[in-house]
């Protein structure tokens, strides 16, 4: 590691593993709760809860962003190919660009009959109206695919970072743990 | 010899139109026409809904109400409950499956006329690629000239059928096993 090479800041590296925890567990309560019974007692509470992180998570990654244009984010290690460097950051814009496109596609199956999405019960997120036509549905398949796209890519980002971390044995999975 | 083929001929003209009854288009250009449903909430209340989209027409003639025959092709899709996330669940293949059945079809085949002006419409309904017979309890509401120059037919209908009639489970619960079907047609008149 060489003296010129920027690490993650704290902001950056609190946000990297919020946004990951927070995205495993929307994940997560998505898959589930499309399978609830209509009597189960989370069949009401479990989508208030994963519309209502959504939004906290736009949130999260509206400052991520707006960060990171601020201040820079790390550079690369010089120990990494340029193959390496390249697809490494098209690996990370492929991650925004999904967990934005999700939020969206999100927020357009709520909102298409002119509702509001319900936030922790402090406010309403008002709906933008019906945009185009079959909303909903289309909406629906968006969020679903572009989903389970980021889970794929997201797996495939940690086993590289493991990769880089036992078997190159370098600093890659090190800075975003440690300053 | 000829000269009685042709009067013949006139005569069955003539007698024609009395004979065949009217044909008429449902009107669901002008939306006057409803394919309205409830289903219990829970057993508590009423869930309204409707088709928005679908089409019809219908033969009909007063003097000969038994002739008459009546055919509906609904857009599965066009569901409406006024909640876009449970109309999503609607289409999705727990209930409507309308990426496979994307239409759902009625076609009368007996016409049972009742007391008044009240009748019974047999036929065939198809839903969720099932098709079973249902009796729908019409009545006709009126007919006459329009203030536009064409003339219009009109008749309600009600009738009930099961979910699971029509391979769909019931994951609504007891009391939403059954949908009621509140049909309202207006026609008017080919020419």
């Amino acid at each position: 590691m060489t003296s010129e090479t920027k690490g993650y800041d704290r902001t950056s590296r609190v946000l990297h593993w919020s946004v990951a925890a927070i995205v495993i567990g929307l994940f997560a309560s998505g898959f589930w709760m499309v399978d609830l019974s209509y009597y189960s007692s989370w069949y009401r509470t479990a989508p208030f809860w994963h519309k209502s992180v959504g939004v906290l998570l736009f949130l999260m990654m509206g400052y991520r962003v707006l960060w990171r244009l601020l201040n820079g984010t790390a550079t690369p290690l010089a120990s990494h190919s340029k193959a390496v460097q390249r697809v490494s950051h098209l690996t990370h814009l492929l991650l925004y660009v999904l967990i934005f496109l999700i939020i969206c596609s999100g927020y357009l199956i709520s909102t298409a009959d002119g509702r509001p999405i319900e936030v922790f019960g402090l406010f309403d997120l008002p709906s933008a109206g019906e945009l185009f036509a079959e909303q909903a549905d289309r909406a629906g398949v968006v969020h679903k695919f572009a989903a389970y796209g980021l889970i794929a890519l997201a797996v495939i980002h940690a086993l590289a970072a493991l990769k880089h971390h036992f078997f190159d044995k370098d600093e890659t999975l090190k800075r975003m743990l440690n300053p | 010899m000829k000269k009685l083929f042709i009067a013949s001929l006139m005569a069955s003209m003539l007698a024609a139109p009395a004979l065949q009854a009217a044909e008429y288009e449902i009107d669901t250009q002008g939306a006057h026409a409803f394919i309205q449903f409830k289903i219990s909430h829970l057993g508590y209340s009423w869930l309204y809904g409707r088709f928005n989209t679908f089409k019809g027409n219908f033969s009909y003639d007063a003097a000969k109400l038994a002739d008459s025959k009546i055919q509906l092709e609904i857009d599965t899709k066009s569901i409406d409950s006024n909640h876009a996330e449970r109309d999503k669940h609607l289409r999705s293949p727990d209930f409507l499956n309308v990426d496979k059945h994307s239409k759902a079809t009625f076609v009368s085949t007996k016409i049972v006329p009742k007391a008044g002006a009240d009748f019974d419409v047999v036929g065939n309904f198809t839903l969720n690629g099932v098709t079973k017979e249902i009796v729908i309890n019409a009545t006709k509401l009126g007919e006459g000239s329009d203030p536009w120059g064409g003339y219009r037919a009109g008749f309600a209908g009600t009738t009930s059928i099961n979910l699971e009639d029509f391979a769909i489970k019931n994951i609504l619960g007891p009391a939403s096993a059954t949908v009621h079907l509140d049909l309202s047609v207006e026609g008017i008149k080919k020419s």
